[in-house]
């Protein structure tokens, strides 16, 4: 692989810029993989990379039904922060959060991670002791937060209105080192990365079937034909029940449709992001001035990444009180993603009642956050059988009741 | 948009007038069941990629719970019934192996 560099570029300028190379090979599976992983979106290529990576397995294949990162990973807000409760939910956040601090270098891709810096607004008393809590619970973690009053909140972001009709804005959960990155950059990047090590990627190959011998995962059927593997791991985020039924297992997870919307391009107005999770709202600018803006989930289960108007009406409505100044902005364009809703809403990164097979799933509506943790987490699982990282986060949960108690995909506002 | 109609009251009316209330004929495992029973009452669920049966509740109407047949995929209601049953009636059933030949009732309940 040629690496990408400051010099590369000037080298192809002079060249007509026939020398680059395919980011990622073309590849035809083979008969037989060491580890097979389901699903080329971010959290799955990220598994594969790391496996490579810090394991030395390189004997990979990934599946892909549809294009690489066409589900969930192209369809986020971007939106990277750690600023959570729990703390089995901080460190896996806070471990993704800071691998995104390096992730361009180390893998040699431009991820344009963004360090702007998150706010959450506290618009309620309620939430106020919320955010403050999280905050003493942040410094115990080495999660870097504060709780900042609503003067502060005003400077880091001057289009906002504090004096909202029904919700002024009364003080913001601030986390600095929070932010976004390029989506679409980090599907690429893992995957260039992955097919660098020798990896195949194969996509437009769909999973029809899991092949199992005693209980033991042996490989997958496929629209290309029968693979075999030693190792499978599910990472499909909303059509995670319809592999796991093929596996022959059932999971305490839902799928339902979440929309995002961006409007027009314009000049840089808002460097942070801002979550409103009171009125179930989330904007920030992205790096082409468009708004991007987070819609609600749908109530009911569905797999048609589309979702339901009126959440549009919603979302949109909440944020025209909160920053009227985008009351005049025409919306560009609208979408859906299919997320997996588990009971508690926390993420299952677990083997499963199947020797030999993996799921990571359940990250619901705040996925994109944590593909490099969720990758390193789920490439020790599947490399060792155990990782300090996922230990918490095991499909067994739910009979035991070890419930992670907090609303990591809350439905809304991620 | 989402279109449903009560069979409490007969109101057809868009999803906004409704709540979903998720998966129908659960089995309800009460004290003394095992914890593996247990979880797959509260957290287990089939999330279907087509037909799913589901609970819903007439919210802004008459405030009634009643169950729908509906695809995931197309959002096509097969029908609704009234919540007073362990089965869906076997009309729709019939209605919904005619649209999607293949497709059987699991008897999960």
């Amino acid at each position: 692989m040629k690496r990408y560099s400051a010099f590369a570029v000037a080298r192809e300028a002079f060249r007509n810029h026939l020398g680059w190379d395919r980011a990622w090979r073309a590849a035809r599976p083979k008969d037989r993989y060491d580890v097979v992983i389901v699903g080329a979106g971010g959290h799955g290529l990220a598994t594969a990379y790391y496996l490579g990576r810090n394991f030395g397995i390189t004997n990979v294949a990934i599946l892909e039904k549809g294009w690489l990162g066409g589900g969930n990973t192209g369809r986020n807000t971007t939106i990277i922060r750690s600023n959570y409760l729990q703390d089995a939910s901080a460190a896996i956040y806070e471990k993704s959060r800071s691998l995104y601090e390096t992730l361009s270098q180390d893998i040699n891709y431009n991820v344009m991670f963004s360090p702007r810096g998150v706010m959450m607004l506290a618009q309620t008393q309620h939430e106020i002791r919320g955010y403050e809590r999280t905050a003493h619970a942040n410094a115990l973690q080495g999660v870097e937060t504060r709780f900042i009053g609503p003067r502060e909140v005003k400077q880091l972001c001057p289009i906002i209105n504090l004096d909202g009709p029904r919700y002024p804005v009364l003080g913001a959960l601030w986390q600095p080192r929070g932010g976004t990155a390029r989506h679409d950059a980090v599907a690429w990047g893992y995957a260039r990365a992955c097919s660098d090590m020798g990896m195949d990627i194969i996509q437009q190959c769909e999973v029809t079937g899991v092949r199992s011998v005693g209980g033991q995962v042996t490989g997958v059927d496929t629209s290309k034909g029968a693979i075999a593997c030693s190792k499978l791991g599910i990472v499909v985020a909303g059509h995670s029940g319809v592999l796991a039924d093929m596996a022959g297992f059932r999971l305490p997870v839902e799928s339902v449709a979440l929309q995002a919307l961006v409007s027009e391009p314009i000049k840089p107005c808002m460097d942070v992001v801002v979550m409103a999770n009171t009125v179930h709202g989330y904007m920030s600018q992205s790096d082409k001035g468009e708004m991007v803006i987070g819609g609600g989930a749908d109530g009911y289960n569905n797999y048609t990444q589309r979702g339901s108007f009126h959440h549009i009406e919603e979302t949109v409505r909440a944020l025209v009180e909160t920053f009227p100044m985008i009351s005049r902005l025409k919306m560009l364009r609208q979408w859906g993603g299919i997320v997996d809703m588990t009971g508690d809403r926390s993420p299952i990164l677990s083997a499963t009642p199947l020797s030999g097979c993996f799921i990571n799933c359940g990250w619901g509506t705040g996925g994109f956050k944590a593909i490099p943790g969720s990758g390193w987490g789920m490439a020790e699982l599947m490399a060792k059988g155990h990782s300090p990282l996922t230990a918490e986060f095991g499909l067994t949960r739910f009979a035991e009741g070890r419930f992670i108690d907090e609303s990591v995909a809350a439905g809304v506002a991620h | 948009m989402l279109i449903l109609t009560c069979p409490c009251c007969g109101v057809t009316g868009e999803e906004t007038e409704f709540h979903g209330g998720g998966e129908a004929h659960l089995t309800r495992y009460g004290p003394g069941s095992s914890d593996e029973e247990f979880q797959a009452y509260l957290f287990r669920r089939e999330n279907p990629k087509g037909v799913h049966f589901e609970r819903w509740r007439h919210v802004n109407g008459c405030g009634k719970w009643f169950h729908a047949a509906r695809c995931t995929v197309t959002l096509e209601v097969f029908g609704t019934y009234p919540a007073q049953t362990f089965r869906p009636p076997e009309d729709l059933l019939e209605r919904i192996r005619e649209k999607r030949p293949g497709w059987r009732w699991k008897d999960f309940s």
